[in-house]
């Protein structure tokens, strides 16, 4: 180790103790590095495999793979928002109003047109998205032109949508969606892979590329890490924010008509956990509450691991309500750590 | 270039802010291959009118010429396009991200949309060597020392064509050799044609590379000098509009028991092996550069941060580790340097601020009941001492003035008599007429049998208030001057560690 100490033999820690001292010293470094994740991750898989045969089958992996998509894509536009420095906790709102403007969508262009399916589903889908991106909107400009901070801004919004959502519905789940609909995005495949996760990869890629490959992803980080700093460096602080907020409620919309197609109806109380459920995924995969820090991959990794929590409490016949304190602690632990790992990363800062 | 027109110029230039006139029909000019220098105190306007040359704020009224044609400037990024490049002392860098994506923020390579990685390295390789900073590219910001941070916004400042470049205080942070080589890049970029606006409040950088200084006060320009020909006694003259003696009180300093002893001091901080002492009947400076300790030193004292080892002995009893409220009851007063951070609770009275400490204390009357009569007595005793205005006792302290919410955070030391008073910054931010105000309380507590420390990065202010001195470098205490051996040249030499 040590090739400058010319007496090698007068090591004071025996070879057991060197090497846990080693051991401790490489989970600090991963703790610093990757944040509490992979430690999480340990931990869940031990647990889980001890408690159910079935948790650690192919079919389990994939179906718990296919069940997280949903978490996917709105964790990945939660990081939009986190890494600027703020959050999104319309989400949930964006997903149900989302599910239930298509399907009422698709209901009455199916009247229209009973012959035409594709249109019907297309037009509906549109319809859809479009409502859910009003929501981002609203949201965006609330937040970088209006300067009201994101937590009253979309609080406000998660109540404003769920409420219109119920309205729309009455309550009442919206069914006759076309056929084409569930067959294509909620249960298709295409060679072989089911179509939510190509929609879900196909969005990861995208991101990626914009958070890494493209001066957008940078300017996020940077009015995260220090909005004023951004803007004397030429930003335009605002068109960043309201593109976070944007993206961010586009992926969730995205996320409501897969889940819309899943289900093939559309419902006012999709989405109700996504908000807390995202945000948990996000900083336990190291997205920094302050901003300016956050990478796609772990965020995916975040996701599927909260999907592999509660698929591992579901195996190991958990019932919900405790699945909820589990959830909650999980959230807590996360932040805890992310307050741990920041202060060791900087020293004396509270 | 031609001499006659110059390279950038101002005309009239007025900033009104609601309730305050920060600049005051500014005449101000800069020719090519110049350093002026912007002289003054806090708050006399010169940070204003940097900020509206470099585009970060708009003027109310007058004008800005650029080689002789009038430009407006809508933001930084504009500002930058046209030629002038601001460092301020706010950093403009992004913690998180590495220094060659720093440099390259807002204004990245692509390719075909996408973002050219490899180019942003290697064009912040390219600028480093340039200028000659030995920095890694690829290190995180948040990773670097703040004389390395200073770099880096240099060049960011750099990095496109610059005609004029305003450098607000930047050897702030910077050792001695970094400062030489920022002079060196300085005089480089003068023989190119480059202007530069330099504001500084050290004499003896000022003495090395201005060529002409503008002196400013209460917003408006009060003379412009060659810097040749003009002594240093006579740019403070200028700056403040009195004699030195008429700001600086001459106390009489009468030491007698030690107060205060720390043996050894370390802390989770950065506080490294402090020895000191101080006694009753003398003000002891602790100067030293931003981030050498000398705030964290106390904070260790006051029980703010923790103590890794050393001790502290109070009155005579070990107080290493103690409780703030423990402290004050005993009689040590600590005056916190940021005000809005850390003093005062802005939405509240200057009455309710200064009775703040004394709520647990004095005014609990029997069966826990608040004593508003005293507390009322008190506190307007307190701002009596340290002359604040009678209209202003009743006022939320978030209304009043720099210099008068300076004077309710002295207040809150007032009210009962404390064997050492601690003022971390006493005068920052605040006008002259209140800092000779602040500097006679200082002196009444001294020749009260008061022990007072000043800490402070106000060189002068350290200088002739105390008998004597403690510099800071790095966590540790460089060396001590006591009496005549207090000089300017002395202190900043030990500002680098370099005993003698």
């Amino acid at each position: 180790m040590n090739a400058m100490n010319p007496i090698p033999t007068v090591a004071v820690t025996t070879p057991s103790a060197e090497s846990r001292n080693r051991v401790v010293a490489f989970a600090r470094a991963m703790f610093l590095r990757l944040g509490v994740l992979p430690f999480m991750l340990v931990i869940a898989l031990v647990v889980f495999s001890l408690l159910s045969d079935q948790f650690l089958t192919v079919a389990n992996i994939v179906n718990l793979l296919r069940q997280s998509v949903y978490l996917i894509l709105v964790s990945m536009g939660q990081m939009l928002a986190l890494v600027t420095g703020g959050f999104d906790l319309s989400v949930g709102t964006v997903m149900a109003l989302t599910s239930v403007v298509s399907a009422m969508a698709m209901r009455s262009f199916g009247v229209m047109l009973p012959d035409a399916g594709w249109v019907v589903m297309i037009g509906g889908s549109m319809c859809g998205l479009l409502a859910g991106l009003t929501v981002g909107l609203i949201n965006g400009i609330g937040i970088a032109f209006i300067g009201v901070s994101p937590f009253i801004v979309t609080l406000g919004l998660q109540s404003i949508g769920f409420g219109l959502a119920l309205y729309l519905t009455g309550g009442v789940p919206v069914s006759g969606l076309p056929a084409e609909f569930s067959d294509l995005f909620g249960f298709g495949r295409l060679l072989g892979v089911p179509i939510p996760i190509l929609v879900t990869a196909i969005c990861v890629a995208a991101i990626g590329i914009l958070m890494s490959r493209m001066p957008t992803g940078t300017h996020l980080l940077a009015v995260g890490g220090n909005a004023k700093a951004a803007a004397l460096s030429g930003i335009n602080t605002r068109r960043v924010l309201l593109m976070a907020y944007l993206v961010c409620a586009g992926l969730a919309a995205v996320s409501g008509l897969l889940l819309t197609a899943r289900v093939e109806t559309g419902e006012a109380n999709l989405g109700g956990t996504v908000a807390l459920e995202s945000i948990a995924a996000c900083v336990i995969a190291g997205v920094s509450l302050r901003g300016g820090i956050g990478r796609v991959p772990n965020v995916v990794m975040g996701a599927i691991f909260i999907g592999l929590v509660q698929n591992g409490m579901n195996l190991a016949s958990v019932g919900s309500y405790l699945q909820m304190v589990v959830l909650g602690s999980l959230l807590i632990v996360a932040v805890v750590a992310d307050q741990i790992r920041h202060r060791m990363v900087v020293p004396g800062s509270h | 270039m031609n001499a006659a027109v110059p390279l950038l110029q101002t005309v009239a230039l007025s900033k009104r802010y609601p309730g305050v006139l920060a600049l005051d029909a500014m005449d101000f000019e800069l020719v090519a291959g110049e350093v002026h220098v912007l002289f003054g105190e806090n708050g006399a306007g010169k940070s204003t009118l940097i900020s509206l040359l470099a585009g970060a704020n708009t003027p109310t009224g007058g004008q800005i010429l650029m080689r002789g044609t009038a430009v407006k400037m809508s933001n930084v990024h504009d500002a930058r396009r046209k030629g002038i490049s601001a460092i301020f002392q706010e950093f403009s860098l992004i913690p998180t991200l590495t220094v060659a994506q720093n440099l390259s923020l807002g204004n990245e390579p692509c390719n075909s949309g996408f973002l050219d990685r490899k180019a942003v390295r290697e064009r912040a390789t390219s600028m480093l060597a340039d200028l000659g900073f030995e920095i890694d590219g690829n290190a995180s910001i948040s990773d670097l020392t703040r004389a390395q941070q200073q770099m880096v916004e240099i060049a960011k400042g750099l990095r496109s064509d610059v005609s004029v470049l305003i450098l607000d205080e930047p050897t702030a942070s910077l050792t001695d050799k970094e400062t030489q080589r920022l002079f060196e890049l300085i005089r480089r970029l003068k023989a190119k044609g480059v202007g530069i606006v330099y504001i500084s409040h050290r004499m003896q950088e000022i003495e090395q590379i201005a060529d002409r200084i503008t002196v400013l006060r209460d917003g408006r320009k009060i003379a412009t000098v060659e810097a040749k020909s003009t002594h240093a006694d006579r740019l403070i003259e200028l700056m403040s509009g009195r004699a030195i003696e008429q700001i600086y009180p001459h106390i009489a300093h009468k030491p007698t028991e030690v107060v205060l002893k720390v043996d050894g001091l370390s802390s989770a901080n950065g506080v490294r092996n402090a020895s000191m002492t101080v006694r009753c009947g003398e003000v002891v400076g602790i100067a030293g550069l931003v981030g050498c300790g000398k705030s964290e030193l106390f904070r260790a004292v006051y029980g703010l941060d923790a103590v890794s080892s050393g001790s502290v002995t109070f009155k005579g009893q070990p107080r290493t580790g103690a409780s703030v409220r423990q402290l004050l009851d005993e009689g040590l007063f600590y005056l916190p340097p940021d005000r809005k951070g850390e003093g005062l609770v802005l939405g509240f009275t200057s009455r309710a601020n200064i009775t703040l400490p004394l709520l647990n204390g004095p005014l609990r009357g029997r069966g826990g009941w608040l004593r508003r009569r005293l507390a009322r007595k008190l506190s307007s005793t307190a701002a009596e001492r340290v002359e604040l205005a009678p209209r202003n006792v009743d006022r939320p302290v978030a209304l009043l003035s720099g210099g008068n919410q300076q004077k309710v955070l002295f207040a809150k030391g007032m009210t009962r008599d404390a064997a050492l008073y601690v003022f971390d910054e006493p005068t920052v931010g605040v006008d002259v007429g209140t800092r000779s105000a602040l500097y006679l309380v200082i002196q009444k507590l001294c020749e009260g049998g008061a022990a007072v420390v000043v800490i402070s990065s106000d060189l002068p202010e350290v200088l002739h208030l105390s008998n004597r001195v403690y510099v800071m470098c790095r966590g540790e205490i460089a060396g001590e001057l006591e009496g005549d051996a207090i000089n300017e040249s002395r202190v900043l030499g030990l500002f680098f560690g370099s005993n003698q």
